[in-house]
């Protein structure tokens, strides 16, 4: 076909646009709805607890994935900084993923149970106390603020009916395993439950 | 009341003044976290103000606000001209405006507030999506409402790549923002993990292949003519590479997700469209520079050219770079480093920001009835600021990033790591340094352009332009 036909009918050239964009997202997103490697929780891994969710829900906020990745690559020197290498069936539950594109600090994918509860909270109040070079900025008013009680019903109901296979009787429960915890508390037990679904011992 | 015979260069001039402020506002603020990572305390304990909030309020300002203002404003301009008619549904163009103003301030509101769905480059949370969508789709039917009301048969090659931008943003706009919202400013999204990541990079890869391309591409092939007083130099070339760019940009994104938890088989897939998209972006890096042929003497007196000419250069510094690095074993080096964010920024900097630059002194003069910009010595003292803030910026990161990569990858003898993280930030912070002052320069370099604007225009009064009749 001359391209003199395309360029003198708007109509064409939009369906056309169309059609050549489209392919390449159709090939490379929709096999992987299907495939069961990607889609099934890997050993170990959860639906994330009501206090752990209200916890990466401040991790989101607070925008860490812009410093830190969760994704350790498959080399080495990765599993010996990191640990094992990551598996797609340990993000299952991730809404949105947060696999990161950048690290000015180190990888979190593995982080959970590598340094004691206060060790997080000193180091969130002030990066400095315990690593002198660090370039992280200091969260004081996470240990202010109380996470919102009431809120995380509606948003274990929204991923209920995304799929998310949370019970009737967790949801219930929910606002009292909340009770109290400052936005801190939340997010150390969510970074304290990072990737200890595998073991950091070989 | 409007008149069908005079374009509607109102709604362009709006554009244009805004793609000035905004891109001065989006740079401070890259400006600013640049020297938080030299100096955290810039935070000042305060939320609105730390670093991982602002971040994407610079990326969204600069992108969206500064390229996206650009892009409205030379594509209007150019759809009238090229199809010598005035711009269809007015009203709705004005919405255009104002509605993307509304949200780049509520940008500007929810992100340092932390509202957001935490996904680069589509931060923004869903009231705030789906007004975008909106004005969006107010877009196209201004935009392709214009093409149809054309008075010549064809239509002009800018106005193809003008027309697979809109087109494209909306699509990657749409799928990638699927989510269900929790409250007004609180929603998960509907995919998860690994299909969401992928869905991302699809998004992410090609809001720079459309917005930062394909948009600019479409700009780059009205004004570089124009400015050069040549036509564009291969009418084949640009067929075959505006076909195969939107056709082969959109398979590129699993070179994001390189050795993550992605399959195997579409990482490859990513990293083999990747490859030969250098092609299709050397053809327009080709198409443009070579319009200058003939012209080649122009480049020494005229600072507008010299802006296009560097920033077509960039482009096809940027278009090998990036082929480059989704080569897996080049990205297992590079990713996670600064390396990325020099790629980004010659990208950005080099050629969207200077595309723009060149174009905007070449339009504002047209708009508010001048021969030229009020001083072209001071358009010279911008090329240059800007171009030494790029390498500048380019180069520190360059090498921060690799020193990164390899710092990261050491080990010794008996198989234990070398350096520590800290160790590599550590050995980063001098090119911290450096990136700073390039920025620095490439700002000092609006703050010329926003005086030598402000001098060209305070005192014109626009004058209504009647719509050229076809040759």
């Amino acid at each position: 076909m001359r391209h003199e036909v395309i360029e003198k009918s708007v109509t064409l050239m939009m369906v056309l646009i169309v059609c050549a964009v489209s392919v390449g997202g159709l090939i490379e997103i929709i096999p992987l709805m299907m495939d069961s490697e990607v889609t099934e929780p890997a050993e170990g891994i959860e639906v994330y607890s009501p206090l752990r969710l209200a916890g990466r829900d401040v991790y989101i906020r607070e925008g860490c994935y812009n410093c830190h990745s969760q994704q350790i690559r498959p080399f080495r020197s990765e599993t010996e900084r990191y640990g094992p290498y990551s598996v797609a069936g340990e993000f299952v539950y991730d809404r949105p993923f947060q696999f990161g594109s950048k690290r000015t600090g180190p990888d979190l994918a593995r982080v959970g149970g590598r340094y004691s509860d206060d060790w997080h909270y000193l180091h969130m109040v002030d990066p400095r106390v315990l690593v002198p070079e660090s370039n992280m900025p200091g969260y004081p008013w996470l240990a202010d603020r109380l996470v919102d009680a009431n809120l995380v019903v509606s948003k274990l109901q929204t991923l209920k009916t995304l799929g998310d296979p949370y019970t009737d009787e967790q949801i219930t429960n929910a606002p009292a395993e909340l009770d109290g915890k400052t936005e801190m508390d939340a997010l150390i037990a969510y970074l304290q439950g990072l990737g200890t679904n595998r073991s950091n011992r070989r | 009341m409007q008149n069908s015979a005079e374009y509607n260069d109102t709604v362009v001039r709006q554009f244009a003044i805004m793609t000035v402020v905004w891109g001065v506002v989006g740079m401070l603020v890259g400006v600013f976290i640049a020297a938080q990572l030299i100096w955290p305390v810039l935070n000042f304990d305060l939320p609105f103000l730390t670093y991982s909030r602002l971040r994407p309020l610079h990326t969204n300002a600069v992108i969206f606000a500064f390229g996206g203002s650009a892009l409205f404003a030379t594509s209007y301009y150019v759809v009238q001209r090229t199809c010598h008619t005035r711009l269809a549904f007015g009203k709705l163009a004005s919405f255009t405006f104002w509605g993307w103003q509304t949200v780049i301030l509520l940008a500007a509101i929810t992100l340092p507030l932390g509202i957001t769905q935490s996904k680069e480059y589509a931060e923004l949370e869903w009231p705030i999506d789906l007004l975008i969508a909106v004005v969006w789709v107010s877009y196209a039917l201004v935009f392709f409402g214009t093409v149809v009301q054309r008075r010549i048969k064809h239509i002009y090659v800018a106005n193809w790549f003008y027309g697979a931008f809109i087109i494209t943003v909306a699509i990657l706009h749409i799928f990638n923002n699927l989510a269900l919202p929790v409250t007004l400013t609180k929603s998960y999204q509907i995919y998860t993990g690994v299909v969401d990541g992928m869905m991302q990079w699809w998004y992410g890869h090609n809001a720079v292949g459309f917005f930062l391309t394909a948009g600019f591409l479409g700009m780059m092939y009205y004004f570089v003519p124009k400015q050069a007083g040549r036509p564009i130099y291969s009418y084949r070339l640009s067929v075959v590479h505006f076909w195969s760019l939107i056709a082969i940009y959109m398979w590129a994104g699993p070179h994001h997700l390189h050795y993550t938890s992605l399959p195997d088989w579409a990482q490859t897939l990513g990293m083999v469209f990747s490859l030969v998209l250098l092609a299709p972006s050397w053809g327009g890096m080709i198409n443009g520079i070579m319009t200058l042929s003939g012209a080649w003497h122009k480049l020494r007196t005229d600072p507008i050219l010299k802006f296009m000419i560097v920033s077509l250069s960039f482009y096809g510094m940027s278009t090998f770079e990036g082929p480059m690095m989704s080569i897996k074993t080049v990205n297992a080096l590079s990713h996670y480093t600064d390396w990325t964010i020099g790629h980004v920024h010659s990208g950005a900097l080099g050629w969207v920001a200077m595309m723009t630059i060149g174009s905007l002194y070449c339009l504002i003069p047209r708009l508010y009835n001048r021969e030229s910009m009020y001083s072209t010595k001071l358009i010279d003292v911008h090329f240059w600021t800007s171009t030494i803030g790029v390498v500048l910026y380019a180069v520190s990161m360059w090498v921060a990033g690799i020193t990164q990569g390899l710092m990261w990858r050491a080990v010794n003898d008996d198989g234990t790591l070398t350096y520590s993280f800290i160790e590599s930030l550590k050995a980063t912070y001098p090119y911290y340094g450096l990136r700073l002052i390039g920025g620095i320069l490439f700002i000092s370099g609006m703050f010329i352009m926003v005086y030598n604007v402000w001098k060209t225009i305070s005192e014109q009064k626009p004058v209504p332009v009647a719509v050229m009749d076809p040759a």
